[in-house]
C-alpha cells in the first residue's frame, strides 16, 4: 500500500501542475441509489399487484364531498392559524412586559394549554354548554352556548387557543434574537415601547420566527384531522363517511392523503417566498443582489 | 441647594447634571456627577475603559434611569413631572416626547438592519414625527448629501462600511432635528482608515453650532473640536477645563497617566 501523503520536492511541482486528475470515486452512492431503486421497485410492484382499485380514486379525487371538505380544511388551516398568529403576538408581548400582572397572564395561559392534549381541549370547547348553557353579558344580552359554538366554533377556539400558546414561544424566542441596540436606537429616535416592536423589533424577529411558524402552519393542515372526532366536515371526515357508505377505504385514503399532500407542497414553495421577503438586508440577499449585478455587467 | 434646585438654577444651560449616582446592584458606575453643558458647545468626555462615560451619556438620554440627582435637558426635568415638593414619573410615551430634543450615536451604529440608509433616516421623522413622507425624503436626501452618502440610499446596513453605516446613524440622528447630539465612542469601533471620515463630519456639525456630548479616545479631535474637556475615572469627574489644559498640561496625576497611556 502506498502512503497517504506523497512527498514532493519544489522541482517536481511544475511537472505536477499539468497531470492528469482522476476525481475521487464514489462507490457508496452507487450502492446506495442501486439499493433504494430495488426497494423503490418492490414497492410499486406490491402497490399495481395489491388490491387497490385506482379509477375509484380517481373518480373520488374532485367529488364534491371531498372538495368541500378540503375546502373546510382549508379554511379551518387559516382561522386557526391567524388566531393562532394573533394570540401567540400578544401574549408574546405580555409575557416580556414589564407589567406583572400581563406578565402573569401569559404565563398561565403559556402553561394551560401546552399542558393539555390538544384532543381534551377540542372535546372541552365542544361541550362547553354543559358548563355554561348560554353566554353573554347577563341582563345585556345572552345567546345559547349549543348555537355558538357549534363543530366550527369549537375546532377554531380549539386549535387556535392551542397553536397560540406554542406561537408565544415562537415569537418570544424571535423578539429576544434582535440585538438589543436595536431597541435602544429606536428609542433614541423617539419611539414608544409598542412603536418599537411594531416598526424595528417584530421585521427584524420575523426572519427567526417564520421558519417554525411555516412548519406549525403544516401541522396545522393536517392537525384540523383531528376535529373529525366532533363532528368538522374535513376532508378526512368526508373520507371516512364515504367509505363507510361505500367500502373503499384504501382509495379514500388515499384521494385525502394526496390533497394533504398537495396542500403541503404549496405551502411550502410560499413560505420559501416568504423567508426571502423577510430576510431583507441579511447577507444572503446581498450576495445575490451582488451576484445578479455581476450577471447584467 | 438641592439638586433639583440647582438643575433649575443655571437656566442658561443646555444640559445640567446635578449630584447624579447611579448603582448596578453593588457597583458605584457614577458617584456625585455634576456637570452643565451651554448651548452651542462641545462638551468632550474622555477616561478610562468602565469610568462611567457611557453611562453618564445614557442617563442624560434616559436609557438609564439615575438613582440621586436630577438632569435637566433643554430646560425641562427628565424623567419626572414637579407636583408642587414632589416628583412623579413620566410614563413612556412622555419619555419618548422628551428624548426629541437629544439625538444619540452609538459606538456600534445600531443602523435598523431591515431598512435602508433612506428609510433609516426618514423612519423617526415619520413614525414619531408624523411629518408628510415628500418633505422628509427630501430633507433625508439632503442629510444623505451632507454626510457624503448619497449614492447609497438604497443600500442596507450590511452592504455599508462602518464608516458609511457611522455616517448614516448620524445623518438618523439629525433628522429629529435634535438640540442636543450625544455621541457615545462614534470611531472606536473603526478601522483606523475609516476614523476621519466620521470625524470630519462631526467637525462640520460642530461648526453649524450644534450642541454635541462626545465621549471619545480621539485626544486629537478633542484638543481640536472640543470647548470643554471632562476626564472622568471611577464613576467620579476627575478633572474639567479647557483642552488646552486637561489634554496638555493637566493637574491631576490620573489624568496625566491616562493621557500618556492613549499616545502610548
Ligand atoms: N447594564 C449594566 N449592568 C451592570 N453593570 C453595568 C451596566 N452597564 C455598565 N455597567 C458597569 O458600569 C461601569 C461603567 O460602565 P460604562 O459603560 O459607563 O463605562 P465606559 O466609561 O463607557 O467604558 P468604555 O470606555 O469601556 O465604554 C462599568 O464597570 C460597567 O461594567
Ligand atoms: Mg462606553
Amino acid at each position: 500500500m502506498s502512503a497517504i501523503t506523497s512527498p514532493v520536492s519544489s522541482r517536481d511541482l511544475a511537472a505536477i501542475a499539468r497531470m492528469r486528475i482522476v476525481p475521487r470515486r464514489f462507490y457508496g452512492r452507487w450502492i446506495a441509489a442501486a439499493a433504494i431503486l430495488g426497494v423503490l421497485g418492490w414497492l410499486v410492484l406490491a402497490f399495481a399487484k395489491g388490491d387497490i382499485a385506482w379509477p375509484v380514486v380517481a373518480q373520488f379525487f374532485t367529488a364534491p364531498a371531498i372538495l368541500s371538505g378540503l375546502s373546510n380544511t382549508l379554511i379551518m388551516t387559516v382561522c386557526a392559524m391567524a388566531l393562532g398568529i394573533v394570540l401567540g403576538v400578544v401574549f408574546a408581548i405580555m409575557y416580556m412586559s414589564p407589567n406583572p400582572v400581563l406578565r402573569g397572564v401569559a404565563l398561565f395561559y403559556i402553561w394551560f394549554f401546552r399542558g393539555t392534549p390538544l384532543l381534551l381541549q377540542l372535546l372541552l370547547w365542544f361541550n362547553l354548554a354543559l358548563v355554561f348553557p348560554t353566554i353573554g353579558i347577563p341582563g345585556l344580552f345572552s345567546w345559547r352556548t349549543i348555537d355558538v359554538i357549534g363543530p366550527f366554533m369549537a375546532t377554531l377556539l380549539g386549535l387556535g387557543m392551542n397553536q397560540g400558546a406554542y406561537t408565544a414561544e415562537v415569537v418570544r424566542g424571535g423578539i429576544l434574537s434582535v440585538d438589543a441596540g436595536q431597541t435602544e436606537a429606536a428609542k433614541a429616535v423617539g419611539m414608544t415601547r409598542l412603536t418599537t416592536l411594531r416598526r424595528i423589533v417584530l421585521p427584524q424577529a420575523m426572519r427567526v420566527i417564520i421558519p417554525p411558524v411555516g412548519n406549525e402552519v403544516i401541522s396545522m393542515v393536517k392537525l384540523t384531522s383531528v376535529a373529525s372526532v366532533i363532528q368538522y366536515a374535513e376532508i378526512l371526515r368526508n373520507a371516512q363517511t364515504i367509505y363507510y357508505a361505500n367500502a373503499r377505504v384504501i382509495e379514500l385514503l388515499i384521494v385525502a392523503a394526496g390533497w394533504y399532500l398537495i396542500v403541503v407542497t404549496v405551502l411550502q414553495i410560499g413560505q420559501y417566498f416568504l423567508e426571502r421577503h423577510f430576510s431583507k438586508g441579511r447577507g444572503e440577499r446581498r450576495a445575490r443582489r451582488v451576484a445578479v449585478q455581476e450577471d447584467a455587467a | 441647594m438641592s439638586a433639583v434646585e440647582k438643575a433649575a438654577a443655571s437656566d442658561d444651560a443646555i444640559v445640567t447634571i446635578a449630584h447624579v449616582s447611579k448603582f448596578f446592584g453593588p457597583l458605584k458606575a457614577l458617584n456625585n456627577v455634576s456637570l452643565s453643558i451651554q448651548p452651542g458647545t462641545v462638551q468632550c468626555i474622555i477616561g478610562p475603559s468602565g469610568s462611567g462615560k457611557s453611562t453618564l451619556l445614557r442617563c442624560i438620554n434616559q436609557l438609564e434611569k439615575i438613582d440621586e440627582g436630577a438632569i435637566s435637558v433643554d430646560g425641562a426635568l427628565i424623567g419626572y413631572r414637579r407636583v408642587g415638593e414632589t416628583l412623579h414619573e413620566l410614563t413612556d410615551a412622555e419619555i419618548a416626547q422628551q428624548r426629541l430634543s437629544t439625538g444619540m450615536v452609538f459606538q456600534r451604529f445600531n443602523l435598523f438592519n431591515h431598512m435602508t440608509a433612506l428609510q433609516n433616516i426618514i423612519e423617526g421623522p415619520l413614525t414619531v414625527l408624523r411629518r408628510p413622507r415628500k418633505e422628509i425624503v427630501a430633507e433625508a436626501m439632503a442629510l444623505l448629501e451632507r454626510v457624503g452618502l448619497a449614492d447609497k440610499r438604497d443600500s442596507y446596513p450590511s452592504e455599508l462600511s462602518g464608516g458609511q453605516q457611522q455616517r448614516v446613524a448620524i445623518a438618523r440622528a439629525l433628522a429629529m432635528r435634535p438640540k442636543l447630539m450625544l455621541f457615545d465612542e462614534p470611531t472606536s469601533a473603526l478601522d483606523p482608515e475609516l476614523v476621519g471620515e466620521v470625524l470630519n463630519v462631526m467637525r462640520d456639525l460642530a461648526a453649524t453650532g450644534m450642541t454635541m456630548i462626545v465621549v471619545t479616545h480621539e485626544l486629537g479631535f478633542a484638543r481640536e473640536v472640543a470647548s470643554d474637556v471632562v476626564f472622568m475615572d471611577k464613576g467620579e469627574i476627575v478633572e474639567q477645563g479647557p483642552p488646552q489644559t486637561v489634554l496638555v498640561a493637566p493637574s491631576q496625576p490620573r489624568t496625566r497617566d491616562f493621557i500618556a497611556a492613549v499616545l502610548k
